[in-house]
């Protein structure tokens, strides 16, 4: 561009006038923020850190509204469907309710060949709720053992189970009827025909020798009649037999036939108050207690630090009883603040001790010495000094302090401190999913996945926090 | 130097005193008794029972007889394990907790500065996050499922190997300690890890390590020369009452893996309410501590000498 | 780095000769590894009281008569023996030694059992003497242990006054706590008795060769034992210690040990390996119990007929324990006692509680108006801290929220915090069990007597009390077993407990070990008899 201007045009009086101080430079300066609203704002720039908070808040958020949503009552037992993995729209045959199954008469079998191989026969269809076995006797033998397998049996030593010894009386029924622990799959039963061995003073053996034959039997689900119609499930005709839908575990069930899904969300209230409170509570005392005995020095920091070694070895279970019984916690009664309160008074001198040990490095840094020089108050100095520089340690604790206080509220839930049995906690649902770890693992790998999903999120706003508050970087 | 460890001596001998005072109390006025049993007894038998242990006396009268038997180093029979003395006990079994104890404590204390200097260095890349993860699945689940996969992973390397290539439980050879320790330090391990990645962190901004920057010094020369010595202190904090920790803290480990160390005494002496036992280990234990954190001190003051002790 | 000449200093220093990787089983030497719950408290047979000591005594010691492989009474020390209702007398045999070679004679018994009653041992299971005369006298009462109704008549004859007569003595001479003692061994050692291997003297089928205390055991044949030809295996190590199920089993999978127990996870695996699985009652019984003392609602037959109506002791077998060989609970009398010619069960049966809903609500309804309630309270079940204990008490507390709408709550103590509140009766209902003492249907009978101690609920009735007595004054096996019949009756007709289950365990056993022999009374499992093929 070429600019053709004569000088005559553009310049003016005007421009010889004397400028106006304007205060328009300012806009190169922020607000004045603490050192916190900084911290918060730069918090807010970190990807990670936000959206652990979200996590949090989606996690708060489902604890306190997840249960009006999913209304599954987390205490209810059932019992159609034990340790149940996960699973979508399961429907049932209704069967007779409980009762003595006498087995078939004697009289009533049809009649076969003498002394021929044991024919098992299943009465019925074998569902989860029980399996109808009967057998033709062997002549001149009574005594039958009977045995159930998950696999196929391979020989007499491999038949699986003991399930009962059966000793037949002349002209009674035969029959034996299942109902352990059964569920929708294939089962192998055996029955051994038992001779009877006169000698077995001098016998070496255990087993005598003995015929046996092996049945497979599909089991499905079956529900009684009481319970279906206790449950309110309702009933349709399929192939003319009655089945009905049963309730919907999206997560499955625990031991007792519960809810997992609803146990997580009503035990996240727990496990995330004790969790969450008591470590925050107790790790403030600690920085309050460690800063003062590290900030004071000498004969305050000498007694002070002892004190704080009494409490560590202190005899931690024997004291949480005593704790229990002081505060009086009758059965059937909710012992969560009480506890949270015990943990705090035991769990404190351990963060004391490594605040107290940065408070004497930091202390001696020549910007405190400047600083106190300056006439800076000791409260001052901490809050504004020494609580920066020790706040990524106490990041660090709390975030491990949250599972450690989750899993201590399991553990002392054995000694009746904490949630009140049915409610559930995280904790004590891992505790329960560990018996059944290695059969059926959903019992373990849900409650632990959450607790792992809530420390990982608070280990990741933490080091996002520490890295705000990094005024280095 | 030796007056300042007499003086701490001194009062850390209070504080065991402490210790046993009020877990002796505390003990007391817990409901229950050793001498209750699943099978009950005829008062007549109780009352047996009570005058051959002592109990029949007031409380301050048996007190004041605890107090002059620890004086001298005695702290009586056990309740559950009738003929054996408490003393026997604590000399059969503190060495092999200490043993495993130290064990845990060493794979903690070298892989978490290892790992936490691995993540501040890879800060942000993938090391930090696998390591990361892996320290968040190791605090979240319980050690109890660690025991049971890594015994279940043994198994299944001897059956693969055909022969035994490690112990599954028990103790009494240097390979039976493998396991449970890794068990027992993976918990300390991880926490260490992190305070490590943080502490060190904090010494990224600080003047010597820009210095060594500038001096054109290696990443991991600066780490291990420069900032190591300064961000160990917080680890080393820790460390004192850890030991204490884990060796009391062992008792589940203990009991999968059927190693005879002190905790599991310790924790069935609490739940057996057996008195002496209890005693014992406490003032045992809390002696242990006093010692482990009067040591920490000192070894800080080597450490850093602007916090040198006893000045 | 320090660290790791530490670790190197530590490993030296670890006895590296005590390497131990002993297979589960090893025919050529006759030895076999195990694993054992807790390690035996208290291995003094005077004093012992508990499982894992009682195993280790049953196979190091031996009383006059011992237990066969069925469960009948063999001659131990005791070659011959008589029995009336006034007195026993047993002939001992002269190739009875102990382990230093010394034959054991009828002093040791009269020491050992002096020593029992004496008020100063303290023992808890003294009571198990009081058949003998004035055994209770001397035990409660300061008479003098000299007077203890038991005569040495020579070094090998021993007579027994009883105080009443006593239809199962004979089976009580099997019992640890009537074990012989030398009196020199004894007095050398005295408190420390038993505090190690060395401080143990033997006259059983084993010895106790090496205790590493919490770490190992192992037992060696005795080769001073008098029917030595019949004990087969050489060794019994022991080197594990742990309640830990998944751990044995482990140790069984590896072939470390020779028998594990399995639980509900575990089971499926073992199918899995096709694992040659066994089962056995260890003839405990556990039961529910009702609080019958004045200020307690439960004290209401009406309530506690309507909670029986209810509970379904099947459905807590086979649902919520599901571990196969748990049998469901109908008596406080157990199965597997023996009448007079078959199972006293056989002879007297249960009478049978039918599940029934509406009967149980009438039942409640009948108790509320007799008590005058508008609304009942709820009530306490004090349980035990097992995570099984748990799972059945949250179990109970739903049947009875369910058909009942009645509200339980859970008091979940640890051990001796439990007993001290049976003890003191702080409690409406209690998870409770009991493992039989000898073997005579008395040891269950005398449970729910006004004067035992062990009746936590402190129920009381005139009629129950009046047949024990008759069981316990009479040595007619008809008398004593229509006696226990009565009282079976009247257990289950006034809902005076809630029978839950007879215990039983399920665990796999090395296929090449044989004549392993499992039991109810005595050391369990028994390997006297056991051989590796």
């Amino acid at each position: 561009m070429t600019e053709s201007l004569s000088v005559s045009e553009t310049l003016s009086p005007e421009l010889f006038e004397p400028m106006t101080i304007e205060m328009s430079v300012d806009k190169f300066e922020q607000p004045s923020i603490t050192y916190w609203q900084a911290t918060w704002q730069k918090l807010l720039r970190n990807p990670k850190a936000v959206s652990s908070l979200c996590i949090i808040t989606c996690l708060v958020f489902i604890t306190l509204v997840g249960p009006f949503i999913w209304t599954v009552d987390p205490a209810i037992q059932d019992l159609e469907q034990i340790s149940q993995p996960p699973s979508w729209g399961r429907s049932a045959l209704v069967v007779d309710d409980f009762g003595i199954w006498q087995g078939v008469p004697i009289t009533e079998m049809e009649q076969g060949e003498e002394d021929g191989p044991l024919v098992l026969k299943v009465i019925g269809k074998g569902n989860t709720e029980y399996v109808r076995l009967t057998w033709r006797p062997i002549k001149g033998i009574s005594e039958y053992h009977i045995y159930r397998n998950e696999f196929v049996p391979l020989d007499i030593a491999t038949l699986g189970i003991p399930l009962a010894e059966i000793i037949l009386i002349d002209g009674e029924a035969v029959g034996y009827e299942d109902r352990l622990k059964l569920s929708e799959r294939d089962y192998y039963y055996s029955v051994v025909a038992i001779e009877q061995v006169m000698n077995r003073e001098d016998s070496d053996t255990d087993m005598p020798i003995a015929v046996y034959s092996t049945i497979r039997v599909s089991v499905i689900q079956g529900v009684t009649k009481a319970d279906a119609l206790f449950l309110n499930l309702e009933s349709e005709e399929v192939n003319g037999a009655q089945t009905v839908k049963l309730p919907l575990h999206p997560f499955g069930t625990d031991g007792l036939g519960r809810d997992i899904l609803s146990r997580l969300m009503h035990g996240a209230r727990t496990s995330l108050l004790i969790g969450i409170l008591a470590p925050l509570i107790y790790i403030a005392m600690g920085v309050v207690y460690g800063g003062v005995s590290g900030y004071r020095g000498g004969r305050t920091d000498e007694v002070m630090m002892r004190f704080a070694d009494f409490v560590i070895a202190l005899p931690f279970l024997l004291f949480m009883i005593l704790l229990k019984v002081a505060f009086g916690i009758g059965p059937g009664e909710s012992g969560i603040l009480p506890m949270i309160i015990a943990l705090i008074m035991l769990g404190w001198p351990s963060v004391a001790r490594i605040v107290r040990g940065q408070t004497f490095v930091i202390k001696e840094e020549a910007y405190i010495q400047a600083a106190r020089l300056m006439g800076a108050k000791p409260f001052y100095l901490v809050y504004r000094h020494v609580l920066p520089n020790v706040l990524p340690l106490i990041i660090v604790s709390l975030t491990f302090a949250i599972p450690a206080t989750i899993f201590t509220e399991a553990f002392l839930s054995f000694i009746g401190f904490g949630v009140v049995p049915p409610n559930p906690s995280w904790g004590s649902m891992c505790n329960d999913g560990l018996q059944h770890m290695l059969s059926t693992p959903h019992e373990l790998i849900f409650p632990a996945s959450v607790i792992c999903i809530a420390v990982l999120c608070f280990n990741l706003l933490g080091d996002g926090l520490r890295e705000a508050m990094d005024v280095k970087s | 130097m030796f007056k300042y460890l007499l003086k701490r001596l001194a009062s850390g001998a209070i504080t065991v005193w402490f210790i046993a005072t009020a877990t002796f109390w505390a003990m007391h006025s817990v409901p229950g008794d050793p001498l209750l049993n699943d099978k009950a007894v005829d008062p007549e038998i109780r009352k047996n029972l009570e005058e051959s242990y002592g109990l029949d006396k007031p409380l301050w009268h048996q007190y004041g007889l605890f107090l002059g038997n620890m004086l001298q180093g005695d702290f009586g029979y056990s309740y559950t394990q009738r003929n054996r003395k408490v003393n026997d006990i604590i000399r059969d079994h503190f060495p092999v907790s200490a043993l495993l104890g130290v064990i845990a404590l060493l794979i903690a204390v070298s892989g978490g500065v290892v790992f936490g200097a691995i993540t501040a260095v890879y800060k942000d890349r993938m090391p930090d996050h696998i390591i990361m993860v892996i320290v968040i699945l190791t605090v979240s689940i319980p050690n109890f499922v660690f025991a049971a996969l890594s015994q279940l992973g043994v198994l299944n390397l001897n059956e693969w190997l055909g022969n035994t290539f490690l112990p599954v439980a028990g103790w009494g050879s240097w390979q039976h300690i493998v396991l449970p320790a890794w068990v027992l330090g993976l918990g300390t391990l991880a926490y260490l890890t992190r305070l490590m990645r943080s502490s060190l962190l904090e010494e990224e901004g600080r003047g010597y390590t820009l210095t060594a920057h500038a001096k054109g010094l290696s990443r991991f020369r600066i780490l291990y020369k420069h900032q190591l010595k300064n961000a160990i202190l917080p680890v080393i904090t820790v460390i004192g009452p850890t030991i204490a920790a884990i060796t009391t803290g062992g008792f589940v480990v203990e009991l999968v893996f059927s190693i005879p160390g002190l905790g599991r005494y310790y924790v069935q002496a609490v739940q057996q309410l057996d008195y002496t036992v209890i005693m014992g280990t406490t003032v045992f234990y809390g002696a242990f501590l006093v010692i482990m954190v009067v040591l920490v001190d000192i070894v800080y003051g080597f450490i850093d000498p602007r916090i040198r002790v006893g000045q | 780095m320090p660290s790791l000449y530490q670790l190197l200093f530590l490993i030296l220093l670890f006895p590296a000769s005590a390497i131990c990787l002993a297979q589960a089983v090893d025919a050529n030497n006759q030895s076999i590894s195990i694993a054992i719950g807790a390690e035996p408290p208290d291995l003094n047979s005077m004093t012992s009281t508990d499982q894992s000591s009682i195993f280790i005594l049953d196979h190091v010691m031996q009383g006059l008569l011992r237990f066969g492989k069925d469960g009948q009474l063999l001659g131990g020390v005791a070659e011959r023996w008589t029995l009336n209702n006034e007195e026993a007398v047993f002939w001992l045999r002269k190739d009875a030694l102990w382990s230093d070679g010394r034959a054991v004679t009828a002093h040791d018994f009269v020491y050992a059992w002096r020593t029992v009653v004496d008020p100063k041992t303290a023992s808890q299971y003294a009571f198990i003497l009081y058949p003998i005369k004035n055994a209770e006298a001397i035990n409660q009462r300061g008479m003098l242990a000299e007077e203890l109704g038991i005569v040495a008549d020579s070094d090998f004859v021993l007579r027994v006054k009883l105080e009443r007569p006593c239809a199962y003595f004979l089976s009580l001479m099997a019992f640890v706590t009537y074990y012989p003692m030398r009196e020199d061994f004894h007095q050398t050692h005295s408190n420390q008795y038993a505090a190690d291997a060395g401080k143990l003297l033997f006259n059983g089928p084993f010895i106790l060769d090496k205790w590493v205390h919490g770490a190992e055991l192992a037992l060696v044949k005795n080769q001073f034992y008098w029917d030595r030809e019949h004990v087969r295996l050489n060794r019994i190590e022991v080197p594990f210690i742990t309640t830990d199920t998944s751990t044995t089993f482990n140790l069984f999978k590896d072939n470390k040990i020779a028998m594990a127990g399995l639980d509900v996870a575990t089971i499926s695996n073992a199918l899995e390996h096709r694992l040659p699985i066994k089962k056995f009652n260890d003839g405990a019984v556990f039961y529910l119990e009702f609080n019958h003392r004045a200020n307690r609602l439960t004290r209401n037959k009406n309530l506690r007929k309507a909670i029986q109506s209810v509970f379904n002791a099947n459905e807590l077998v086979n649902k919520v324990i599901g571990v196969p060989g748990n049998k469901p609970g109908e008596s406080l009398f157990p199965q597997w006692l023996q009448g007079k010619s078959h199972s006293f069960r056989q002879e007297y049966p249960a009478q049978k509680v039918h599940f029934n809903i509406a009967k149980g609500k009438e039942y409640l309804a009948l108790a509320k108006k007799e008590l005058q309630l508008k609304k009942f309270p709820s009530l306490t079940l004090l349980s035990g801290d097992s995570p099984g204990a748990s799972v059945q008490a949250e179990y109970f507390q739903q049947v009875l929220s369910r058909y009942l709408g009645l509200e339980l709550k859970l008091d979940k103590q640890i051990f001796k915090q439990r007993l001290a509140k049976m003890t003191s009766g702080d409690f409406d209902l209690v998870a409770a069990g009991w493992g039989p003492d000898y073997n005579d249907p008395m040891t269950f009978a005398d449970l729910f007597a006004s004067w035992n101690e062990n009746n936590r609920g402190r129920y009381s009735s005139e009629e129950y009390d009046q047949w024990v007595k008759v069981a316990q004054g009479s040595s007619d096996v008809d008398v004593r077993m229509s006696a226990f019949g009565k009282l079976q009756h009247i257990l289950i007709e006034n809902a005076v407990l809630i029978p839950q289950y007879e215990r039983g365990y399920v665990y796999v056993q090395n296929a090449h070990l044989t004549g392993v022999v499992r039991r109810i009374f005595g050391g369990d499992p028994s390997y006297y008899y056991a051989y590796v093929e």
